[in-house]
C-alpha cells in the first residue's frame, strides 16, 4: 500500500520534472520564434506580450534579402563543414592509435588534448591576430579553420577512442590473417565498423565550429569570411537604444534550424558522444 | 636450438612492437600539430609579446620594459573587477547547474516514456548558438519588448518598468540565466552518464535497510558518481570562466559586467595594446590552469581514468 503510494508519487513527479525540462528547454526557442514574427512596427511600439499582435512574415522576407546574412550563411557553413571534415579525419587517425596502438607518449597526447579542451581561446586572440595578419591568414576562411580543427580535435579524440575501444578488434586479426597489413585492416574493417562514432565526433565538431564567436569577431572584418554569430552582432539599426528585435529574431530562427534538423535526426549518437568517455565504461 | 628459436621470436617481437610504435606516433602526429600550431606556438609568441611596449597603432614605438605590463595589470583596479566577475559568474553558474542539472538527470533516468522527445529537447539549448541564447534572453528581459517583466510583476522587486540592463546585478543576473539555459543540458547530460553508472542493487540495499531518499541519494548515490561529477563540474567551470559571448552581445561590458575574457578581447582588439593585452591573455591561461588543479586536487580522481583512460 505504502509502496504504491510511493510509486505513484514518483510517477507523477517524473511527470512534472518532464513538463518542467520541456518549458525549461523549449521557452527562449518558442519565444524566438514568435517575436521573429511581430512586424517592425510592433516592436518599435514596444509589445511585451508573449505571442504577436499582427502574425507577419515580413522579417523572413528581409533577411532572405540581406546580402550580408546570406553571405554570413554561407561562410558559416563552408567553415563549419570544411573544419568539420578536416578535424575528424586528423582524430580518427590519432583515435585509432590511441584506442590499439602501443606507442610513447600517448599518455602525452591525451594530456595535451584535454589541456587545450579547457584553453582559455581569448588569450589566443591577440598573438593570431598579429600572426594572421603577418602570414595573410586575417580575414580568411583559412585563418577561422585552422583554429576551429585545433579547438574541435581534443573533443573529437576522445570521443572517438572511447567509441573505438568498443569496436570487436577480433576482426582485424582476423582480417590480418587473412593476410591484410595493419593498414588494409584500418581501411577496410575497422573504418566501416567505426562510422558511427565518426559521424558522432562529426555532429559535435560542427556544433563548436557553428556557435564559436570570440575567434570569429577577433579574426575576420568583413562579410568575406564574417560568420552569422559575428555578423548578428553587428546587425545594429538606426537606433541603438532599439535594436531591431524583428531581424535578429528572425536571423535567430534561421541559424538554429540546421541545429534542430541535426538534433532531431541524430539525438541518441549526439548524447552517446556527449557522455562516452566522460565516465567510465 | 630452442635458443635460437627464442632470439629469432624476441627480434619478430621487437620489430612488431617498434612498428607499432612508430605507426602509432605517426598516426597521431597530424592532430598533434594543428593543435599545438594554434596553441603553444600563439602562446609562446604572447609571453614574448607581453614583455614588450607594443600597440599596433604605433608599431615603432615598441619597446622591452620586462614586467611592467603585468605590474601595469595587477595593480589595476578594472582587472581585479573583472577577475571578480568573472569567478562570481562561474561559481554561481556552476553551482545553479549542478542542482538542476542533477535533478534534469534524475528524471532522466527515471523516465519510462518519451525519452527521444525529452532528448531532443534538452539538446536543444546545448546546440543553439550561444549568441543567439543571449539576444533571446536579452530581448525577454527587454524593457520594451521583453516578458519577464509582464510575467513575473507580481514578485515584489520586479516592477512593469524594471531595466534590467540599467544596473549591475540585474545585468549580471540575465547574464548568468542565459549561461545557465545554454549550458545546464551539457551538465545533466554529464551527470545522467554517471547516475546509470550507480548500481540498482545498491540503491535497493540501502532502501531495504532503512534508508531514505536523502540519505540514499547524498549516502550511496552521490558518492558513487563523484567521477562524473567531478569531470562535469571541471568542463563547465572552466568554460563558465572564459565566459564572453552572451556578455558582448547582451550588456557590452556596460554596468560594470566586463568579464575576464572580454578585457583581454578589448584591450587586444579594440584598442589594440598587444604587449598588454598578451600579458592578460598569460594571466587568463595561468588562472585556468590553477583552476583545473585545485578542482582535481578537490576531487581527488585521476583525470584520465576518470575519461576511462587507463
Amino acid at each position: 500500500m505504502a509502496a504504491r503510494a510511493g510509486e505513484a508519487r514518483t510517477k507523477v513527479g517524473t511527470w512534472i520534472g518532464f513538463v518542467l525540462i520541456l518549458v525549461w528547454c523549449l521557452l527562449p526557442v518558442v519565444w524566438i520564434l514568435s517575436l521573429s514574427f511581430k512586424g517592425p512596427d510592433e516592436t518599435a511600439a514596444g509589445s511585451p506580450q508573449f505571442l504577436p499582435k499582427n502574425w507577419t512574415i515580413q522579417n523572413y522576407k528581409d533577411i532572405l534579402d540581406n546580402p550580408d546574412f546570406l553571405d554570413a550563411l554561407r561562410n558559416s557553413f563552408g567553415i563549419a563543414a570544411i573544419s568539420t571534415v578536416l578535424s575528424v579525419i586528423f582524430a580518427t587517425l590519432a583515435a585509432y592509435a590511441i584506442a590499439r596502438l602501443e606507442f610513447k607518449g600517448k599518455r602525452l597526447v591525451l594530456s595535451l588534448a584535454l589541456a587545450i579542451a579547457m584553453f582559455p581561446v581569448v588569450s589566443l586572440v591577440g598573438p593570431l591576430f598579429d600572426m594572421w595578419r603577418t602570414f595573410g591568414l586575417f580575414n580568411t576562411w583559412p585563418g577561422l579553420i585552422i583554429p576551429y580543427m585545433s579547438f574541435t580535435l581534443p573533443l573529437a579524440i576522445w570521443t572517438l577512442s572511447a567509441f573505438f575501444r568498443e569496436i570487436p578488434w577480433e576482426m582485424e586479426q582476423a582480417a590480418q590473417v587473412d593476410g591484410a597489413t595493419s593498414w588494409q585492416a584500418f581501411r577496410k574493417v575497422i573504418v566501416p565498423l567505426a562510422a558511427p562514432g565518426v559521424f558522432t565526433a562529426a555532429i559535435l565538431t560542427f556544433f563548436f565550429a557553428w556557435n564559436e564567436f570570440v575567434l570569429a569577431i577577433s579574426l575576420t572584418s568583413t562579410t568575406s569570411s564574417r560568420t552569422v554569430p559575428a555578423q548578428m552582432s553587428y546587425f545594429v539599426g538606426p537606433d541603438p537604444f532599439n535594436p531591431p528585435y524583428g531581424q535578429l529574431a528572425t536571423a535567430s530562427v534561421v541559424v538554429t534550424v540546421p541545429i534542430i534538423i541535426i538534433v532531431l535526426l541524430f539525438q541518441r549518437k549526439i548524447v552517446a558522444g556527449l557522455t562516452s568517455g566522460a565516465v567510465k565504461g | 636450438m630452442s635458443a635460437t628459436a627464442r632470439a629469432s621470436t624476441k627480434s619478430v617481437v621487437s620489430d612488431r612492437a617498434r612498428a607499432e610504435n612508430r605507426l602509432g606516433q605517426r598516426l597521431v602526429l597530424p592532430a598533434v600539430i594543428v593543435m599545438l600550431v594554434v596553441t603553444a606556438w600563439p602562446m609562446i609568441q604572447a609571453l614574448y609579446l607581453s614583455l614588450f611596449r607594443y600597440r599596433l597603432t604605433t608599431p615603432d614605438d615598441r619597446e622591452l620594459v620586462w614586467f611592467s605590463n603585468y605590474v601595469t595589470v595587477l595593480t589595476d583596479s578594472l582587472f581585479w573587477r573583472d577577475t571578480w566577475n568573472t569567478v562570481l559568474i562561474m561559481v554561481v553558474t556552476v553551482a545553479v547547474e549542478l542542482v538542476i542539472g542533477f535533478a534534469f538527470a534524475m528524471v532522466m533516468h527515471r523516465i519510462v516514456f518519451a525519452r527521444g522527445a525529452i532528448r531532443t529537447s534538452i539538446l536543444i539549448p546545448y546546440g543553439i548558438i550561444t549568441v543567439v541564447s543571449a539576444f533571446a534572453w536579452q530581448f525577454a528581459f527587454s524593457l520594451n519588448n521583453g516578458f519577464v517583466n509582464a510575467w513575473f510583476s507580481w514578485l515584489p522587486w520586479i516592477e512593469s518598468d524594471t531595466n534590467w540592463f540599467g544596473s549591475h546585478w540585474p545585468a549580471m543576473f540575465a547574464i548568468m540565466v542565459s549561461e545557465i539555459w545554454k549550458t545546464t543540458p551539457f551538465m545533466a547530460l554529464l551527470l545522467l552518464a554517471g547516475l546509470s553508472q550507480v548500481s540498482e542493487d545498491m540503491i535497493e540495499a540501502a532502501k531495504v535497510d532503512g534508508a531514505t531518499w536523502w540519505q540514499r541519494l547524498w549516502k550511496v548515490i552521490l558518492p558513487n558518481m563523484r567521477a562524473a561529477i567531478m569531470v562535469a563540474v571541471l568542463f563547465r567551470a572552466l568554460d563558465a570562466f572564459r565566459i564572453f559571448d552572451n556578455i558582448f552581445v547582451m550588456t557590452r561590458g556596460a554596468q560594470d559586467t566586463e568579464s575576464s575574457s572580454f578585457l583581454t578581447y578589448r584591450q587586444v582588439i579594440e584598442q589594440m595594446q598587444l604587449g598588454l593585452g598578451s600579458a592578460l591573455s598569460v594571466l587568463l591561461f595561468l588562472t585556468v590552469l590553477l583552476l583545473a588543479w585545485l578542482i582535481v586536487r578537490l576531487f581527488k580522481v585521476d583525470l584520465a581514468q576518470a575519461r576511462g583512460e587507463g
